[in-house]
């Protein structure tokens, strides 16, 4: 009982992590039509600068300055290489964040190793949180669930509550309308592609030293990530939620059981089982859990 | 979208019929002459090597190219052909008989074809970016049952084998390096001319059509998805062809053969050579092996300066390096070319100054990061050390004035191109 809590819990937190990273894929994705290769790779970035600013002035101010960095870069992506890419189509922006992801990736081979670096929970949320017949819960955990959802809800309140919330809404699905009543319509575009890394970001400060820092981090999440856009329906906030939590607690649950299927520990097959259930949802549902639309 | 990703150049559509021969004749002669031009050990595995991607990029243009399907899991096919045709090998040696050694291509693509018809049902459904995710997640999937089942695959250290176990063939043993790279060019020959055919036939032209506007195709009568579903099996079939001569050249077969790198080398290869046009995937796969193999030798940062390159050709030139020469084409024809010389040397130069700045700061970066190697480098002869400032100072100076200079070396390249091409347009 207290193993099944403890999991669900687990399950809870990291699947609200992968929300963090689906969530402004999918924005960004609903917006620009641009599918970012390089997002777990902002995730990436957002971990290392976290790494690297903490040991320099801690771990708070880095909590804050981190996302911003990666959000400042990720904008700075968007005005001088995706708006030119654009001009090419799709294929052309899809292929850039493919570029970029090499970019990143080896960028940060070259500042700081090919090996994890050790980047940890900061002492004051460093032990356990409760515990339930002896079995310990790491604060840290709650800490992750706790900025995950206050995340949540300042995009919601964002999207929903404000003015250039409502400008992004209207830009989703008539931006030549938006355009023709004054608005800055690729200023919105860069806004909100710095914005959606800059939430990757965030992820990579809170998921960096949860789980491990190292340049792989970002090639081991990407797949994942677009799975879950693929089972929840490309351009869904609300099915890349259900996907993320679902996935979460696949893969959580995957690794630590025991049962036998055909002569394998499903905690052998754990690593499969995010894509069988990407293939099983193509060929039952393949428009994804909330996706309008197919192809 | 706009036309220089999806269209094929009017180059490619004007090739003539007659002019299709002498372009064969030409290719063969290289592939049979190339080893005598480069005799040494080091660069006939190079050629051997430049073979192999020229099929599998080829293969994969079919899919991205011909039909606009951005695929990202490629090397499942290539690599499962490549782990059947390691298990076929291993009987052989055991004396079961399979086929004899230059068939086994044939067998890896067939292994291809069967696995392109089994992924293929699923992933042709939908084409455009959700074709990606799902190619990519495909060959995660694959990539990690590999790992899973190493009864069959082998696990981490893959299968070996010895290609020149079978009885010898009129008196080949493919022991030599030099035989296999003649079986490979062989197959290269065939299989280019091949995929050159089939682009021409209805299925080809249907391809394009799909890419270019899968309503109007559908309008006319034809299910996209059969049209995606058929190119992709072929596609599958000579990427298994690629896999199997891999698996023959280096004679041993491992999970790397169906990783997410290999499958993004070849798109690399494919694009960096051009995908508009059929021969472009040629030009990337040699560059790319270039890259690879000489560059990986001289510098620890070269997959950053290939990503870079990758960058900087799906910015500036998205039809490839083959699109760069067509584009010289009309202008050399009307005897124009010279009058393009001082803008394009002025941009060569300001370009390399840039890069010369580049590499200074990454190659810095690197031995700083580095512990160590210690902080001295040989930077074109030149002996620095990373932890003095006047060497940074120099480099981000060099970088800045290279990318002013190349910013003014390109307006002056636009204006007398756009120059030229009125005069061409008037004559």
């Amino acid at each position: 009982m207290d193993f099944l809590l403890v999991q669900v819990l687990n399950s809870i937190s990291y699947g609200l992590l992968l929300f963090m990273l689906t969530s402004g894929l999918t924005i960004v994705f609903s917006l620009m039509g641009v599918l970012n290769f390089a997002h777990t790779s902002f995730y990436m970035m957002g971990a290392y600068f976290a790494y690297q600013i903490s040991r320099w002035i801690g771990f708070w101010p880095a909590l804050a300055l981190a996302p911003l960095l990666v959000g400042a870069i990720g904008m700075l992506v968007e005005r001088f290489a995706l708006r030119r890419a654009h001009k090419f189509g799709h294929v052309a922006e899809l292929l850039f964040t493919v570029g970029l992801a090499y970019l990143i990736e080896e960028a940060t081979h070259l500042i700081w190793g090919r090996t994890a670096v050790p980047y940890r929970v900061p002492e004051e949320l460093d032990g356990p949180l409760f515990s339930i017949m002896g079995t310990q819960y790491p604060i840290y955990r709650g800490f992750m669930m706790l900025v995950a959802l206050a995340m949540l809800a300042s995009i919601w309140l964002v999207l929903k509550r404000t003015r250039i919330g409502l400008v992004i809404q209207a830009a989703l699905t008539h931006p030549e309308t938006v355009e023709a009543l004054g608005h800055n319509v690729p200023r919105v575009f860069m806004l909100v592609f710095g914005g959606g890394v800059a939430l990757a970001g965030l992820a990579g400060v809170i998921g960096g030293n949860a789980f491990v820092t190292d340049p792989g981090m970002a090639a081991a999440l990407g797949p994942i990530v677009f799975v879950i856009v693929v089972v929840g329906g490309m351009g869904s906030l609300g099915g890349a939620f259900i996907a993320s939590i679902l996935i979460g607690f696949v893969q959580t649950f995957a690794v630590s059981l025991d049962w036998g299927l055909f002569g394998y520990k499903v905690s052998q097959v754990a690593p499969v089982l995010p894509y069988l259930v990407m293939v099983l949802m193509l060929i039952v549902r393949p428009k994804g859990l909330m996706g309008t639309r197919e192809g | 979208m706009k036309p220089s990703l999806r269209r094929g150049s009017p180059a490619q559509r004007n090739t003539g019929r007659h002019k299709a021969p002498l372009v064969w004749v030409v290719m063969a002669i290289i592939l049979i002459a190339a080893p005598s031009l480069f005799p040494s050990g080091f660069s006939l595995t190079l050629l051997t090597q430049m073979g192999t991607l020229t099929i599998f990029a080829l293969s994969y243009n079919m899919l991205l190219g011909q039909c606009g399907m951005l695929s990202f899991g490629h090397a499942v096919y290539s690599g499962l052909g490549a782990y059947v045709t390691v298990h076929a090998l291993n009987m052989l040696g055991k004396g079961a008989f399979v086929t004899p050694l230059p068939l086994m291509p044939l067998l890896g693509g067939v292994a291809g074809t069967l696995f392109g018809c089994l992924f293929g049902y699923v992933s042709t459904r939908r084409a455009g970016t959700t074709f990606a995710m799902i190619s990519l997640g495909i060959g995660e999937m694959v990539y990690a049952c590999v790992l899973m089942l190493p009864g069959f695959f082998g696990g981490e250290g893959g299968i070996s084998t010895n290609r020149s176990v079978g009885r010898p063939l009129l008196g080949l043993t493919f022991g030599p390096a030099i035989q296999v790279y003649y079986l490979v060019a062989a197959w290269s020959f065939i299989s280019m001319i091949a995929m050159y055919a089939l682009a021409r036939t209805p299925l080809g032209r249907l391809a394009n059509a799909v890419r270019d506007n899968p309503e109007r195709a559908e309008f006319v009568g034809y299910d996209a998805r059969v049209v995606r579903f058929l190119q992709l099996v072929l596609s599958a079939f000579f990427a298994g062809v690629a896999g199997a001569l891999s698996c023959v050249n280096f004679e041993i077969v491992g999970a790397e053969n169906v990783s997410a790198l290999a499958s993004g080398g070849v798109l690399l290869a494919s694009f960096i050579g051009g995908i508009p046009f059929f021969f472009g995937p040629v030009v990337g796969s040699v560059i790319f092996v270039l890259f690879v193999t000489a560059l990986s030798g001289v510098t620890k940062a070269w997959l950053f300066y290939l990503g870079l390159f990758f960058c900087v050709m799906v910015l500036y030139a998205p039809g490839g390096i083959a699109s760069l020469f067509v584009m010289q084409f009309p202008v050399i024809r009307a005897r124009k070319f010279g009058r393009l010389l001082a803008p394009y040397g002025a941009a060569l130069a300001a370009g390399l100054a840039a890069l010369a700045g580049l590499i200074g700061i990454v190659e810095a970066v690197y031995r700083l990061s580095d512990s160590t190697g210690g902080t001295r480098m040989v930077l074109a002869g030149i002996a620095l050390d990373a932890a003095r400032a006047p060497v940074w100072a120099l480099s981000i100076l060099v970088l800045v004035v290279g990318l002013v200079a190349l910013r003014f070396a390109a307006r002056f390249t636009q204006a007398r191109w756009d120059a030229v091409q009125e005069e061409l347009k008037a004559a």
